[in-house]
C-alpha cells in the first residue's frame, strides 16, 4: 500500500505492506536507524519517537496508521547542528551510557515537557514509567530532564 | 516481532467501517489506537486477516456535556479523557482512571472506546466505567442501540458487541458531589493492575468495580449495598470480592487477590477525592 | 602549567553521536559495503524443555515466500562440542538428538527479509519424546535422569572434585553460644542490555570471514569462529559496532553467533541476524540463580567465629560460564568485610533445563556478599543487637597492605570501618532509626525499613595486564588502541583523558580504537569491572613511554641533550627547558619519524593483580503492611573504587548498578512453570525496574587508591549492584521485622512480603 509520511520535516512517499510498524518504516525504508528496537511487547520505549509532536512507541503503530503525519524521529531535533535543549541537557548531565535507550527517551522526555513543562522528580520518574534504561539507573536521566526543564 | 500479514482498510465513517467489517466477517478486526490489539498481533496471539482502520473517524473523538451525563466518543485517547475539563469535572474518576492506562506514549494513542470493546478485565476503564454505571452506545447493519456497561462484560476478551458493531459512545453520568478512589495495584508503575479498585460514593450511594480479579470486570454489588443499608466502608469493604473470581498467575495466587481488593476497595471507598 | 585533567568531571565526547544520530549497532550496519545484498537468518527454537528430537520437519517452512534454505544439524553436519569446564558434556550447536531447555536453538531459517523469516520459523514442526524437565537444582541432583548422560550425573562442577575441602556439617559449630541457620535463593535474573544480541557476517573476496559482534570482548571470538567454521583463527576478523549493553551476558559467543558465517558460506551471500527480545529473553544467558545454605556461629557479645556455606549453582541447561562463577568468584569472596576465624565453603553446580547460566554484573561475587550479609542479619536478630554493630563488631580492621582470609581471599587494601561509617553518617542511621520506631509506635501500617550492608569484592580478576597502542598521526592527532571493548563505560573519554595526560595532545585529537581484531589483536575486554585498572592502566603507561620516546626525536630535531627536552602538555610541544620559545609540536614529530614507521609505542602492560573495591550501602525502604508493597524510598552508597579518573562516569556506574541491584532485591525474576515453560519471557512479564520504582542515589565519595596498577584505580563497573542487593533485602526484612519476620527470600515482592507477615500470625 501507498503511504505519504513527512519525516524530520522531509516528505516520503512510500509503498509498503500494511503490516510494517513505523519503526520498520523509519529504519528500514528510510534508513534512519537512530530509533531503536528494544523488545517485542510496547513495554521499553527504545523505539519512541514523535508524531503529530507527541511521543508515540513506533512499535506498536503501522506505519499505515502515521499516513499523512509528521513524525519526528533523534534525528530530526538538532537544527543546523545545535542540539535540542533536551539533547544537551542528557549530554551534560551524563543521562546516557551505552545510548540505546537514548532516543526513545529524549523523545519521550521532551513530550513529557510539552505537557509538564515543570515537573517535580516524582513526575519526571512517573513520565519516564514507559522507557526502560539498563544503564543509569535513570538517576541521571531523571536529571536531564530536570534540568531542561529549568533551562528553558 | 512483526505481525502476521493482513489487508488494511481505512474507514472514514462508522457506516462504512461496519461496512468493511460485514464484508469480511470473523476474519476482520476493527483497529482504533491499536494499543490493545497490535501487541496481540506482534506475538501472533491474534492473526486477522483484515484491519479496518477506524481511527480517522474524527467525528467519534469529542467529549460533550450531555445534561445528566458526558458523552465521550469511542475514539477520544485516553491523554484527551484524562486532560477533558468536562471530565475532570464531572467524573474525575474516570479521568484519574485514564492517567493510570499504560504510559504516555500508549495513551497517546490508545483510545477509551479500544480499551472499553477489548473487554479486557485487567484494563482500567471497562471496571471504570462499569463503576460508574457507564452505557455504551454501539452501532451495527441494522441501527444503534445501547447496552448498560453492567450487560456488556460476557466472558475473557469477549463483550455483547456483535462482529459488525462498532462502538461509537460511552455516556458516564455525572458523579457532581461523590467522593471517590482509583486504586491501582502494581507491580511497575507501567504494568497493568494486579488489583485495581474505581470507586465512588454519595452518601448511601456507591459504586464499585474491580480489575483484573476474573475473567471480566467486577461490579461489587455486595459492597454498594451493604453500604445502602448503612454498613461501614472496613465493613463493606470486607465483601469486595463476594462477585470476582479472581484467578493465580505470575502476579498474585487468588488469595492474595481476594486480599488485595478488600484493602484497596476500603481505601478507594475512604478516599477523600471529590 | 595547568592541572592534571584526571579526576576532573569531563563530558562525554561520545554523546553527541549518540544523542543526535543514535549509535550504529549491529542491526543498523546498513551502508557496510560487505554487507550488501544480505539474507536474514531466523533461529527455530525449542518448545519444550527437555526432550528427545524425533523428528524435524521443515518441509513447509522451505516452501515459503522468501526463504532461501532451511538447515538443521543434521544438513550442516555439526559434531558436538564439549564445554571448557566439564568435557563429558557436549552439545552441538543447533540441538540434534535432544534438546535441553525452551529457546534452545534446533534449526536455521535464511530468507531475504526479516519477516519471511519469523513467518517461516511458525512454519517448522518439531517432534519430541518428551523428558523430566527440572526446574529446580535439587530436584535435577537427586535425579537419575540426566541432561548430559556421558556426565554421570546432573552435578556437573563441585569443589570437592577439585580438592577442595568438603563441608563439615554442624559439628563445625561446637563450641559457638550462637548458631542460625539459613535457606537463601539467590534468585535467577535476565541481565536485559537493552539491545539484544545481534550479529552479521560475510566472506570478503580474500577468502577471510569478517563478523560484526555485539560482543564486550572482541578478541575472545575469533576463536571459537574460526572452529565452528572450520578455518585457521587467521582467517577471521571480528569487528565490534557499538553495543547497546552487555552487563556480563555479551563476553562469550554464542551457537547463533557461531553459525553465521557457515550459512553465510552455504548460502554463498552476507547474513544478518538480530534476535526479538522474546528469543533474548530465553536465549542469552541469565545471571545469579543460586541456592544457598548458611550456617553461621559465634558468641552472644556479637563476635561471629564460624560460617559454613553451600552454594549450589544452577547452571541452566549447558556448562557455561555461570558453572565456574561459584567456585571461582563466590567462595573465595565468602567471608566477605569480615574476620571470621573459621570458614567452610563447598560450591556445587547443577545443570537443569533452564536457559544457561553466564557472567552478570557482579557475576559471583553479589551472590557471596548476599549470603554473609543476609547471615549477619539474622545473627543479629538472633542476639538483638543492631545490625549495623554487629558488623562493625566483625570488619577486618583497615589494612594497607594484602590481607588474606580464612577462606583464602587475597585483599588488596582496605578500611570497611570508614565506609561504614560514612555511609551511616550521610544517611543520617540514626535518624532513619528513629523514624521507623515513630511509625512502629504509632502501628502506622506504612513502615519504615532499613538495611546495610558492606561489602568487599574482586575486579581486574579476568586477565593480568592489557594491550595498548598509542600513535601519533602526521597532522598532531593520536590514535589510541584498546584491547578493553566499550558497552556504556566512556572509554572513548577516559583513555582520551589519560593519553591527553601524558602527552598534552588535546582529548578531541584523540581518536579510540577498539573491537577489531585486525587493528587490536589482543584484548580481555570489559568484563570483572577490569577495564580502567587494566586498559586504562595500559593506555596511560603506553602514552607515557611514547611522550619519552618523543622527547629523543625532539632532541634530534632540537639538536639538544634528550635529558635536557621537557613536554609542555599545556600547549602539546617539546623544547629545551629553559628556552620554551624554540618548540617542536607533535605533528612535527609525527612527520619527522614517518620514515621509520612512525611515532608509536606499543605494549602489554601488566598490572599487580586484581583488585578489592569495597563500601557500604544504606538502603530505605517503606512497606505497606496491609498489602505487602515496598516503596524504595532513599539509597546511599559508598564506594571505594580507589583513584578516581572521572567522578561523572565513576557516579554513573554506581547509579546503574544500585538500580540493578535494587531490581534483583525488590521485583526482577525469571520464572519457568513445572514443566520448564518460561513464564517471563518479554519485558512486559519480566519486572525490568523503570524510573518510577527508584528514587534517586547519594552518592558518597571515598578514595582508598590500590597499589596493584599505576592510575590506583579499582574497579567500580559493579560494586553498586554487589552492594545494594543485601542492603534493600535487609531493609525490606527489617521494615516488619518487629512482627516477627527473620527472613524473606529475593525478590521481595508485595505478595512475598504479605506472606511472610501472615505467617508469623
Amino acid at each position: 500500500m501507498k503511504v505519504t509520511i513527512t519525516v524530520n520535516g522531509q516528505t516520503h512517499e512510500s509503498d509498503i505492506e500494511p503490516r510494517t510498524l513505523l519503526v520498520q518504516y523509519v529504519r528500514d525504508t528510510l534508513g534512519l536507524t537512530g530509533t531503536n528496537i528494544g523488545c517485542d511487547t510496547s513495554s521499553c520505549g527504545a523505539c519512541s519517537l514523535h508524531v503529530n509532536g507527541e511521543s508515540v512507541k513506533s512499535c506498536t503503530m503501522l506505519a499505515a496508521q502515521a499516513d499523512g503525519c509528521e513524525v519526528t524521529t533523534i534525528e530530526g531535533l538538532a537544527k543546523d547542528g545545535v542540539m535540542h535543549p533536551m539533547q544537551t541537557a542528557f549530554m551534560e548531565n551524563h543521562g546516557l551510557q551505552c545510548g540505546y535507550c537514548t532516543p526513545g527517551m529524549v523523545m519521550a522526555s521532551i513530550s513529557l515537557l510539552k505537557e509538564n513543562p515543570n515537573p517535580t522528580e516524582e513526575e519526571v520518574r512517573i513520565g519516564l514509567e514507559g522507557n526502560l534504561c539498563r544503564c543509569t539507573g535513570y538517576h541521571n536521566i531523571v536529571k536531564s530532564v530536570l534540568a531542561a526543564a529549568q533551562a528553558k | 516481532m512483526i505481525p502476521a500479514p493482513f489487508d488494511y482498510k481505512r474507514a472514514s465513517s462508522a457506516e462504512e467501517a461496519i461496512a468493511l467489517v460485514g464484508e469480511y466477517g470473523d476474519e476482520a478486526k476493527f483497529l482504533a489506537g491499536g494499543h490493545s490489539l497490535l501487541p496481540l498481533m506482534k506475538l501472533r496471539l491474534a492473526q486477522p486477516a483484515v484491519l479496518v482502520d477506524i481511527a480517522r473517524i474524527t467525528d467519534l473523538s469529542y467529549i460533550r456535556d450531555a445534561g445528566d451525563h458526558i458523552a465521550i466518543g469511542a475514539l477520544t485517547r485516553h491523554m484527551d479523557v484524562e486532560k477533558s475539563p468536562i471530565v475532570l469535572q464531572h467524573a474525575p474518576l474516570l479521568a484519574n482512571a485514564a492517567s493510570h492506562v499504560g504510559d504516555p506514549q500508549v495513551r497517546h494513542r490508545g483510545t477509551i472506546g479500544g480499551s472499553i470493546a477489548h473487554a479486557d478485565s485487567a484494563s482500567d476503564l471497562p471496571a471504570t466505567t462499569l463503576a460508574l454505571g457507564a452505557t455504551y452506545v454501539v452501532q451495527g447493519p441494522n441501527g444503534v442501540r445501547e447496552i448498560p456497561a453492567n450487560e456488556f462484560y460476557v466472558g475473557f476478551l469477549e463483550s455483547a458487541l456483535a462482529p459488525d458493531e462498532m462502538l461509537t459512545e460511552i455516556r458516564v453520568p455525572k458523579m457532581n458531589g461523590a467522593t471517590w478512589g482509583f486504586q491501582k495495584f502494581n507491580r511497575r508503575a507501567q504494568d497493568w493492575a494486579i488489583v485495581g479498585v474505581a470507586a465512588w460514593k454519595r452518601g448511601t450511594e456507591s459504586g464499585v468495580a474491580l480489575v483484573n480479579m476474573g475473567s471480566v470486570p467486577v461490579l461489587a454489588t455486595s459492597v454498594a449495598q451493604a453500604i445502602a443499608s448503612g454498613a461501614s466502608i472496613s465493613e463493606a469493604a470486607e465483601l469486595a470480592a463476594a462477585e470476582a473470581e479472581p484467578q493465580s498467575d505470575l502476579n498474585a495466587s487468588a488469595e492474595y487477590r481476594v486480599h488485595l481488593a478488600k484493602v484497596l476497595v476500603r481505601r478507594a471507598l475512604e478516599s477523600t477525592n471529590a | 602549567m595547568g592541572g592534571s585533567i584526571l579526576g576532573n568531571r569531563v563530558l562525554r565526547k561520545e554523546d553527541p553521536k549518540f544523542l543526535t544520530t543514535g549509535g550504529k549497532y549491529v542491526d543498523d550496519l546498513l551502508d557496510e559495503p560487505l554487507l550488501q545484498n544480505a539474507v536474514h537468518v531466523t533461529y527455530a527454537r525449542s518448545s519444550v524443555a527437555h526432550g528427545r528430537i524425533l523428528s524435524i520437519d521443515a518441509s513447509d517452512a522451505a516452501s515459503m515466500p522468501g526463504v532461501i534454505a532451511v538447515f538443521t544439524g543434521a544438513d550442516l553436519d555439526l559434531q558436538p562440542m564439549p564445554s571448557a569446564f566439564n568435557p563429558a558434556a557436549t552439545r552441538t550447536l543447533l540441538a540434534m538428538d535432544k534438546v535441553r531447555f525452551v529457546g534452545e536453538p534446533l534449526a536455521i531459517i535464511v530468507s531475504e527479509t526479516r519477516e519471511q523469516g519469523e513467518d517461516a520459523s511458525e512454519a517448522i514442526i518439531v517432534d519430541y519424546d518428551v523428558l523430566e524437565a527440572f526446574v529446580d537444582v535439587e530436584q535435577a541432583m537427586a535425579s537419575s535422569t540426566l541432561l548430559y548422560d556421558a556426565c554421570g550425573s546432573n552435578v556437573v562442577f563441585d569443589t570437592t572434585a577439585l580438592g577442595m575441602p568438603d563441608n563439615t556439617g554442624d559439628d563445625f559449630f561446637a563450641g559457638c553460644e550462637v548458631v542460625v541457620k539459613g535457606r537463601y535463593i539467590n534468585q535467577r535474573v535476565a541481565p536485559c542490555p537493552l539491545e539484544v544480541r545481534g550479529a552479521a557476517a560475510a566472506w570478503g573476496p580474500d577468502g577471510r570471514l569478517t563478523q560484526w559482534l555485539s560482543t564486550q570482548h572482541a578478541q575472545g571470538a575469533p576463536g571459537p569462529i574460526a572452529t565452528a567454521n572450520g578455518v585457521d583463527v587467521s582467517q577471521v576478523r571480528v569487528k565490534t559496532p557499538d553495543v547497546g549493553g552487555g552487563f556480563g551476558a555479551k563476553i562469550g559467543t554464542y551457537p547463533e553467533d557461531l553459525l553465521l558465517g557457515v550459512v553465510a558460506k552455504r548460502v554463498g551471500r552476507p547474513v544478518r541476524w538480530r534476535e526479538t527480545r522474546s528469543e533474548s529473553m530465553v536465549g542469552l544467558g541469565h545471571g545469579r540463580a543460586q541456592l544457598q545454605y548458611i550456617t553461621i556461629g559465634g558468641s552472644r557479645d556479637g563476635k561471629v567465629t564460624h560460617y559454613q556455606f553451600h552454594a549450589i549453582q544452577d547452571s541452566g541447561a549447558w556448562v557455561d560460564m555461570g558453572t565456574i562463577l561459584a567456585p571461582f568468584m563466590t567462595r573465595p569472596m565468602s567471608s566477605g568485610v569480615y574476620d571470621i576465624p573459621n570458614i567452610e565453603c563447598r560450591t556445587t553446580s547443577v545443570v537443569t533445563n533452564t536457559t544457561p547460566t553466564v557472567a552478570y554484573r557482579g557475576a559471583g561475587r553479589p551472590e557471596a556478599t548476599a549470603a554473609i550479609e543476609r547471615a549477619m542479619d539474622m545473627f543479629a536478630a538472633e542476639i538483638g543487637m543492631d545490625a549495623a554493630e554487629v558488623r562493625r563488631i566483625n570488619l577486618i580492621p583497615k589494612f594497607m597492605e594484602p590481607h588474606t582470609t580464612a577462606i583464602g581471599g587475597k585483599y588488596d587494601v582496605g578500611d570497611y570501618e570508614e565506609s561504614l561509617n560514612r555511609a551511616l553518617e550521610a544517611s543520617d542511621y540514626a535518624g532513619w532509626r528513629k523514624k521507623q520506631a515513630e511509625r512502629r509506635a504509632n502501628n502506622d501500617p506504612k513502615q519504615i525499613g532499613i538495611g546495610v550492608s558492606v561489602y568487599v569484592e574482586i575486579t581486574g580478576g579476568v586477565g593480568t595486564g592489557e594491550s595498548a597502542k598509542v600513535e601519533v598521526l602526521e597532522d598532531g592527532s593520536a590514535r589510541v588502541y584498546t584491547g578493553t571493548s566499550p558497552h556504556g563505560q566512556g572509554h572513548d573519554t577516559s583513555w582520551s583523558m589519560l593519553a591527553s595526560e601524558q602527552t598534552g595532545i588535546p582529548m578531541d585529537k584523540i581518536e579510540l580504537v577498539w573491537g577489531d581484531t585486525d587493528l587490536v589483536p589482543v584484548g580481555s575486554g570489559t568484563m570483572g569491572s577490569r577495564s580502567l585498572q587494566q586498559g586504562g592502566n595500559a593506555v596511560y603507561s603506553v602514552a607515557g613511554t611514547l611522550a619519552e620516546k618523543a622527547k629523543s626525536v625532539a632532541a634530534r630535531l632540537l639538536e639538544a641533550n634528550e635529558a635536557d627536552i621537557v613536554l609542555d602538555k599545556d600547549k602539546g610541544v617539546f623544547h629545551v627547558a629553559g628556552t620554551p620559545a624554540v618548540s617542536k609540536t607533535w605533528a612535527e614529530l609525527a612527520i619527522a619519524e614517518k620514515a621509520t614507521g612512525g611515532l608509536v609505542h606499543s605494549d602489554i602492560i601488566g598490572v599487580v593483580g586484581p583488585t578489592f573495591p569495597f563500601g557500604a550501602h544504606v538502603g530505605i525502604v517503606e512497606v505497606d503492611t496491609e498489602t505487602g508493597k515496598v516503596v524504595h524510598i532513599a539509597h546511599y552508597a559508598c564506594d571505594d573504587a580507589g583513584t578516581v579518573l572521572n567522578p561523572m562516569l565513576l557516579e554513573g556506574q554506581i547509579h546503574g548498578g544500585v538500580a540493578q541491584g535494587a531490581a534483583q532485591a525488590l521485583m526482577e525474576e525469571v520464572r519457568y512453570d513445572e514443566d520448564g515453560n518460561p513464564i517471563t519471557s518479554n519485558l512486559a512479564d519480566y519486572a525490568f525496574i523503570s524510573a518510577a520504582e527508584l528514587p534517586s542515589v547519594h552518592v558518597i565519595h571515598m578514595e582508598t587508591p590500590t597499589p596493584n596498577n599505576l592510575i590506583g584505580a579499582k574497579g567500580i563497573g559493579e560494586s553498586g549492584t554487589i552492594g545494594s542487593t543485601p542492603a534493600l533485602q535487609s531493609a525490606v526484612i527489617d521494615a516488619v521485622s518487629h512482627l516477627g519476620v527473620r527472613h524473606i527470600d529475593m525478590p521481595t515482592t508485595a505478595e512475598r512480603v504479605w506472606s511472610a507477615i501472615q505467617q508469623t500470625r
